[in-house]
């Protein structure tokens, strides 16, 4: 099974101009493998809100991609948002890290944790394209087709859940960030 | 009762280029109007979602109202917490209050009208009251300015 970290860096590989929303676990690694303004970190956060973030964006700035890297926890609070996704025509890629548990909190199990089949929630709440990756290898083989055109697009990463991980933060305060990400997007 | 033609225009009038929203019996009811207006609608499924896709809205550049029942602010007060006290974004809500009205004139029990002011004054958003039926054109365009004018997240709690 893949590493979160593994995930990242093949993502870092295949960014173009997107716009990266991190969340959680993702805020520790990314800034270690990408450092552009265009990198939101959307730490502090309110949990199962960067999907919705991410589809605001596309939505204010149409025809800007954006990458919302989610977790399993976070997309269970709020699933509603694939379905408000799927409305919209825009270039939003949603990539879910799931490792089955709740990582910072001490690695307690996600509601039903290796259950839940997301890809079909995803095309239940008709996301055009939904891809799932069990590998590595899966990942590498349709991360460039999956992160270009238009979307949504939903990605099912299923990676190895990862114990002691303490709540990361963003390498610069909320204030910088967000004056950084709307000089780029300029 | 400010018809809901007056109220999209004020809609408009204040510079809003989002609606995001989900309806209620009384919001529901502008819905053909905002149909034929300027505004970019976005329904979402539940409210607190409709917070976080209002941030990524503003860090965009875009001026989103978001409009709610109270019930909903209820439920999305982590997101709003977030976005208006972590991100510090000047979020913009339009809260219909059930029952207000009803509640006022003794008719109803509801508590609705009770725990949304307290939960706004809870947040610290800066908000206004407003009620539809007892008010003109101008009262509307005023409020509106008071909500878009400050620099921090404000609210406007409207009587249903």
């Amino acid at each position: 099974m893949m590493t979160h970290r593994e995930v990242l860096e093949v993502l870092a590989a295949h960014r173009n101009d997107q716009v990266v929303v991190t969340t959680m676990g993702s805020v520790a690694i990314w800034p270690k493998l990408s450092d552009s303004p265009l990198d939101f970190h959307y730490i502090p956060s309110s949990m199962g809100q960067g999907v919705p973030l991410g589809l605001g964006l596309c939505l204010a700035k149409p025809g800007r991609g954006v990458i919302v890297l989610t977790g399993d926890g976070g997309t269970l609070m709020n699933l509603g948002c694939l379905v408000t996704a799927a409305q919209f025509s825009v270039p939003l890629y949603i990539l879910l890290i799931d490792n089955g548990l709740y990582e910072v909190t001490g690695g307690q199990a996600v509601a039903n944790a290796g259950r839940t089949d997301f890809a079909a929630v995803a095309r239940g709440a008709k996301i055009p394209r939904v891809y799932e990756c069990a590998s590595l290898a899966e990942w590498k083989a349709i991360a460039s087709e999956s992160l270009s055109g238009n979307g949504p697009v939903f990605v099912w990463l299923m990676v190895k859940g990862e114990l002691g991980q303490s709540t990361p933060t963003s390498p610069r305060p909320m204030s910088e960030q967000i004056n950084r990400l709307r000089e780029a997007l300029k | 009762m400010l018809g809901s033609n007056v109220i999209v225009s004020a809609l408009e009038a204040a510079g809003f280029t989002h609606l995001v929203w989900i309806p209620d019996s009384h919001i529901g009811t502008w819905e053909p109007e905002l149909r034929k207006s300027r505004l970019t609608l976005v329904r979402v499924c539940r409210e607190g979602e409709a917070i976080g896709l209002a941030a990524g809205l503003m860090l965009g550049g875009a001026r989103p109202l978001v409009a709610i029942q109270c019930t909903g602010f209820f439920e999305a007060g982590d997101a709003v917490r977030n976005v208006a006290h972590d991100l510090k974004l000047p979020l913009r809500l339009l809260i219909g209050v059930r029952s207000e009205r009803a509640a006022r004139d003794g008719k109803s029990g509801d508590n609705c009208p009770h725990f949304a002011a307290k939960l706004v004054d809870a947040w610290e958003l800066i908000h206004s009251r407003f009620d539809p039926a007892e008010s003109t054109p101008q009262q509307l365009a005023d409020v509106f300015r008071k909500l878009t004018e400050v620099a921090t997240a404000s609210a406007i709690l409207w009587a249903e």
